[in-house]
């Protein structure tokens, strides 16, 4: 059996004094849509931070692809994060470059691609988001939609098997957003990634995740993790039902 | 898992045949991309067969590789491919479109050259027009004329660049003495250098430096602070409120511009005639005969014509870093942009308009 393709152990936060959240503990498959939800404040963004190298947890451990990303020396640490993507909630696009610059620049850096195989292989990622038309433009030329279609293009540059994606939905309209989520299933179908997902838009967790994590400030932690249609049809705790049936707290 | 993907040509029925095996990952295509497509050229008039049979894993890359050498020879078929790989091939085929080839760009007639000129022109006059109208509003609208604004920007603008210009004045003061004694003790006129560089300093140096030191600190920084607000919408959140913006951000500049200028402009000429008083009291000339030279040489008019000009140079430079951040465009380089010809359009019409004074002066026979 294989590894899985992300596992974090008694993971914790704190800011000072502040307990954020502490002993989270969960395990992403090869191939699954994996979510982490939850409400405002209750460490989402955190946790996925941790989980692409960019913020050490206080206690715990991330292992990406197998690797322990924080005991392994930079030079592997750094080689374990080529292997993974990673789309910003704002898209995080380089203002200056055309789309095309952006989906390219990770192939300058990490390939030995002459520039005809670059610019061929960055197009076929902008088609596979369905900008193919779109290559030329900069990032302040296009629509927020297009933004974490182009942010999930350059994410799949280096074809990571794994993609971390930070609240693809915010900020867009039912019909973008759900054009988003068919785009990462038939990622996850025809090429076989696995998504880490942030998000608290109910209906992309609804028609995307396999399973859910989820974090409630209040507990500071972990209050539910599995099927998220079975946690919303059968969970016991209050808070689970009130976040899937919108319920004010 | 796989080894990094190979290439083997052999022949099959008459037919040329390429074996991929392995992992043809991004990794693995950068290596054999030159390789394959010249190999996939090869004897153009044998039919091609690509041999995927041996092909454990391929991404998106490799498949775009795969793909390209189909391209390089048309006609040449895949074979053998496993499930997974050749629904990996099939996605990236339907995602590759190739570009359209880009048509040569039609060339610019004159006419619309001297358009956007003009354009560009209309304008800046549009703006001095704005901002005269929120000068002449401005009782009306005083709640909108923030004073600590104006006095932030007197801080950043006027305090801040003390050090600088007074180090640029001694610094000038210096090179122009220097440079100025050794062509005069030729004609026995060492004396007369105070003369020059005190007159030099007053009429021109001292308030043409004190402007570009203006825009290249504070032209640039009005740009970009107001460029970032235009690019986060709080001008346009102004407007949505009743708040002219011209008043709210461009006249505390303005204003703050206009009355730090004369004190820099004094300074950098003080710090201009110490660092020449060090290089001719070093040179033998007492300290009496340089002040004696300078206030027998200096007129009033010399001094306060220069202030004149650094008052104005002061507000143009500032109304031009404003302009420049109010119609930035979008994203971050737009800040950049604004900031770039915030200090270009500044130091440009700071010599526009010396020269100008220049002409007035004369005429008025200052």
């Amino acid at each position: 059996m294989s590894a899985p393709a992300l596992r974090g152990t008694g993971l914790a936060q704190r800011f000072g004094s502040r307990t954020l959240y502490h002993d989270v503990t969960f395990e992403v498959a090869e191939g699954e849509v994996f979510v982490i939800l939850g409400g405002s404040g209750c460490g989402k963004t955190t946790l996925l931070r941790q989980c692409i190298g960019l913020l050490m947890p206080t206690a715990g451990s991330i292992a990406l692809l197998g690797d322990d990303i924080y005991a392994a020396a930079a030079p592997a640490r750094d080689a374990v994060l080529r292997r993974i993507g990673v789309m910003f909630q704002s898209g995080a696009l380089f203002g200056s470059m055309t789309l095309l610059e952006n989906v390219m620049l990770p192939l300058e850096v990490h390939t030995d691609l002459p520039p005809s195989a670059r610019d061929r292989i960055a197009r076929l990622k902008l088609g596979l988001v369905g900008l193919a038309d779109a290559a030329a433009l900069l990032p302040a030329e296009i629509s927020g939609g297009m933004v974490k279609r182009a942010a999930i293009a350059r994410a799949l540059a280096l074809d990571p098997p794994l993609l971390f994606l930070d609240e693809p939905s915010a900020g867009l309209d039912p019909v973008t957003s759900a054009g988003l989520d068919q785009l990462i299933l038939e990622l996850r179908r025809d090429l076989g990634l696995t998504f880490v997902v942030v998000t608290h838009e109910l209906a992309s967790i609804l028609a995307i995740a396999d399973r859910c994590l989820m974090l409630d400030r209040g507990a500071q932690g972990v209050i539910a993790i599995g099927d998220p249609k079975r946690l919303r049809d059968d969970s016991e705790d209050p808070k689970v039902r009130a976040f899937f049936r919108r319920e004010a707290a | 898992m796989a080894e990094a993907a190979t290439l083997a040509a052999a022949e099959r029925d008459g037919a040329r045949v390429l074996s991929v095996r392995g992992r043809l990952d991004v990794a693995a295509a950068g290596i054999l991309w030159t390789e394959a497509l010249r190999d996939a050229a090869t004897e153009p008039a044998r039919p091609l067969v690509i041999d995927l049979a041996g092909l454990e894993i391929c991404d998106t890359a490799g498949a775009a590789l795969l793909l390209a050498m189909e391209q390089a020879r048309p006609g040449a078929a895949f074979e053998g491919a496993r499930p997974h790989v050749a629904a990996v091939l099939e996605r990236a085929r339907a995602a590759l479109v190739e570009p359209p080839p880009s048509p040569p760009a039609p060339p610019v007639p004159w006419h619309t050259v001297i358009g956007q000129g003009l354009a560009v022109a209309s304008d800046g006059f549009a703006y001095l027009g704005e901002a005269l109208v929120a000068v002449l509003r401005l009782p009306t609208r005083l709640r909108q004329f923030r004073i600590a604004d104006l006095l932030r920007s007197a801080d950043q603008a006027g305090v801040r660049a003390v050090p600088l210009v007074l180090l640029l004045g001694l610094l000038i003061g210096l090179i122009l003495a220097f440079q100025s004694l050794i062509p005069m003790r030729r004609f026995g006129a060492d004396v007369y250098v105070a003369n020059l560089v005190a007159v030099s300093l007053l009429r021109e140096l001292g308030p043409l430096l004190a402007s570009v030191v203006l825009a290249g600190r504070s032209g640039s920084a009005f740009a970009a602070e107001i460029g970032s607000m235009k690019v986060n919408q709080e001008v346009d959140a102004l407007a949505t409120m009743g708040i002219d913006p011209m008043t709210m951000l461009v006249l505390p500049r303005m204003a703050a511009a206009l009355l730090v200028m004369p004190a820099l402009t004094v300074l950098l000429e003080a710090a201009g005639l110490v660092g020449m008083s060090v290089v001719l009291v070093g040179s033998g000339i007492p300290l009496v005969a340089i002040g004696n030279q300078i206030v027998a040489w200096v007129q009033p008019a010399d001094f306060y014509g220069g202030l004149a000009k650094a008052v104005v140079f002061g507000a143009v430079v500032a109304a031009i870093g404003c302009r420049a951040g109010l119609s930035a465009g979008n994203g971050p380089r737009a800040v950049g942009q604004a900031a770039t010809s915030a200090v270009v359009g500044g130091i440009v019409a700071t010599i526009v308009l010396d020269g100008v004074f220049a002409v007035l002066f004369f005429r008025l026979g200052l």
